[in-house]
């Protein structure tokens, strides 16, 4: 068989990843991770002398905590494979990401292991989030220097 | 490349050890040992999988009444960068030892070489088979064993077993290595670390075909003819393959893969097993004992292995596989 035809065959009995059901699952997934955390950071609101502008430090804080709490336990990755995307954006997923680095390097010491492979997943989302975030800036400066719009 | 054995080396023992996962696999209840700690009570995965192979072993030595100094071959492999594992125990078992690395494939092609030595009269005792650990193979070459990835429907869950087999000289009475097919490397283009079923299968196939073919054997001439580990979708293609070069269904149908049976429907392992493990324990535990009852006289044992890294698919190489054959019969 020639690896044009192989490749055919290939496409033909390989299932097409079932797009519509896995976009639900992750809306309600991330969904749920997102009210969850709108519930803490009301909660910082209500409770502590927290404003909308301000309490998005802590309630990021807390959704990571409660990531490194899942991941621990061996249940973010359940989640993970249900939810796909819906549990890999939230802040909770980049928590799962360097949490989960950190318990895998952890047998090659602090330092070496834990310290240097802790972004190994995460480092991209860091680096390409600083860059267009100046990006973005970037062009809300320019726009604003135009009156187009205002701060 | 086809070589048939004159003298035909027997299998002695076998000696199959797997993780407690395993404990779920459709043919544990042939496996020697299953431990409860997937670390086997060691600091690290790595550490953990280096006993396992060591309990292998012991346990074919054991059950053939042999003891280490009376072995003269140790020959294995396993997926870990530089094979340490198998490296390390082979430091612990104190056995001549050469490392060998067909990925998944090397549950067979260190069955070759060890029953070449056998044949050139250079060993009395061979010991050879492969392994595989889960948590170390699943951090090495995708991501932290936590980490909350989707794996698609193509994906193959890595088994955590050890499969080793005592070869000697020929025994009426015991499965005997007959003849045994190298494979070639092939390569048909398959590029995603998800779908190894798939980048497998033609070398599977190739190695198949030309093994009958120099045997001068028809696929009815075998009870069983059993791949290592396609999984469900790799099994399908190359089932695809030997419809369109003109097999029969009904001859299709002796055609079974290790992988695909390993976790039975679960669909929580996708597409099956993979692992050199997973080949390995099926050979030297299920088909060994049922060809000792009787219940297989001849089959072709067909391991198949992606010879990718994470570097090599990264810097976007496609997989080249290749697939080892052995022809057991049991008189």
């Amino acid at each position: 068989m020639e690896k044009e035809q192989y490749q055919q065959l290939e496409q033909q009995v390989t299932p097409k990843p079932p797009y519509l059901k896995n976009i639900v699952k992750a809306f309600f997934v991330g969904g749920i991770i997102c009210t969850i955390g709108q519930a803490v950071s009301l909660f910082y609101m209500t409770f502590f002398n927290f404003t909308e502008q301000t309490a998005g430090n802590p309630t990021v804080a807390t959704m990571v905590f409660f990531a490194m709490i899942l991941t621990g336990l061996g249940l973010y990755k359940k989640i993970g494979q249900f939810g796909g995307a819906g549990s890999a954006v939230p802040v909770t997923g980049f928590g799962n990401a360097v949490i989960s680095a950190a318990i895998e390097h952890k047998s090659e010491g602090y330092v070496l292991g834990v310290g240097g492979n802790l972004f190994k997943l995460a480092g991209s989302v860091v680096l390409f989030g600083v860059v267009s975030a100046f990006f973005v800036a970037l062009i809300k400066y320019i726009l604003v220097t135009l009156g187009v719009v205002s701060w | 490349m086809v070589i048939i054995f004159q003298t035909k080396p027997s299998i002695l023992a076998g000696g199959v050890v797997a993780g407690p996962l395993e404990k779920r696999s459709t043919f544990s209840q042939y496996f020697d040992a299953i431990s409860e700690d997937e670390r086997w009570q060691m600091k690290t995965n790595e550490q953990g999988h280096r006993k396992m192979i060591q309990e292998a072993c012991e346990i074919a030595m054991k059950k053939a009444g042999v003891k280490n100094l009376e072995v003269d071959f140790f020959l294995g492999g396993d997926l870990i960068n530089q094979m340490t594992p198998t490296n390390f125990a082979a430091r612990e078992l104190a056995i001549s030892f050469i490392g060998l690395f067909s990925a998944c494939a090397t549950s067979v092609s260190s069955v070759i070489i060890a029953s070449l030595l056998t044949e050139l009269g250079a060993s009395n005792f061979s010991i050879a088979g492969a392994s595989s650990q889960h948590n170390a193979v699943e951090r090495q070459f995708r991501y932290p064993v936590n980490y909350g990835a989707q794996k698609p429907a193509t994906a193959q869950w890595t088994v955590t077993a050890a499969g080793f087999a005592l070869i000697g000289k020929h025994n009426d009475n015991l499965p005997s290595i007959e003849a045994a097919t190298i494979g070639k490397v092939i390569d048909f283009g398959m590029d995603d670390p998800f779908h190894m079923g798939a980048a497998m299968a033609p070398a599977a196939f190739q190695t198949i075909q030309s093994h009958l073919e120099k045997r001068k054997q028809k696929f009815y001439n075998y009870d069983l003819i059993l791949t290592g580990d396609l999984g469900q979708l790799g099994l399908k293609l190359l089932k695809g393959m030997f419809a369109e070069s003109g097999v029969k269904q009904e001859e299709l149908t002796l055609i079974r893969d290790a992988g695909t049976e390993f976790y039975g429907q679960d669909e929580a392992f996708q597409s099956g097993a993979s692992g050199a493990g997973c080949s390995a324990a099926v050979f030297y535990s299920y088909i060994d004992q049922m060809m000792r009852a009787g219940r297989y006289k001849r089959v072709l044992l067909v391991a198949t292995g992606a010879l990718l890294s994470p570097l090599s698919y990264q810097q976007g190489e496609t997989i080249p596989c290749t697939a080892h054959a052995i022809e057991i019969t049991m008189k």
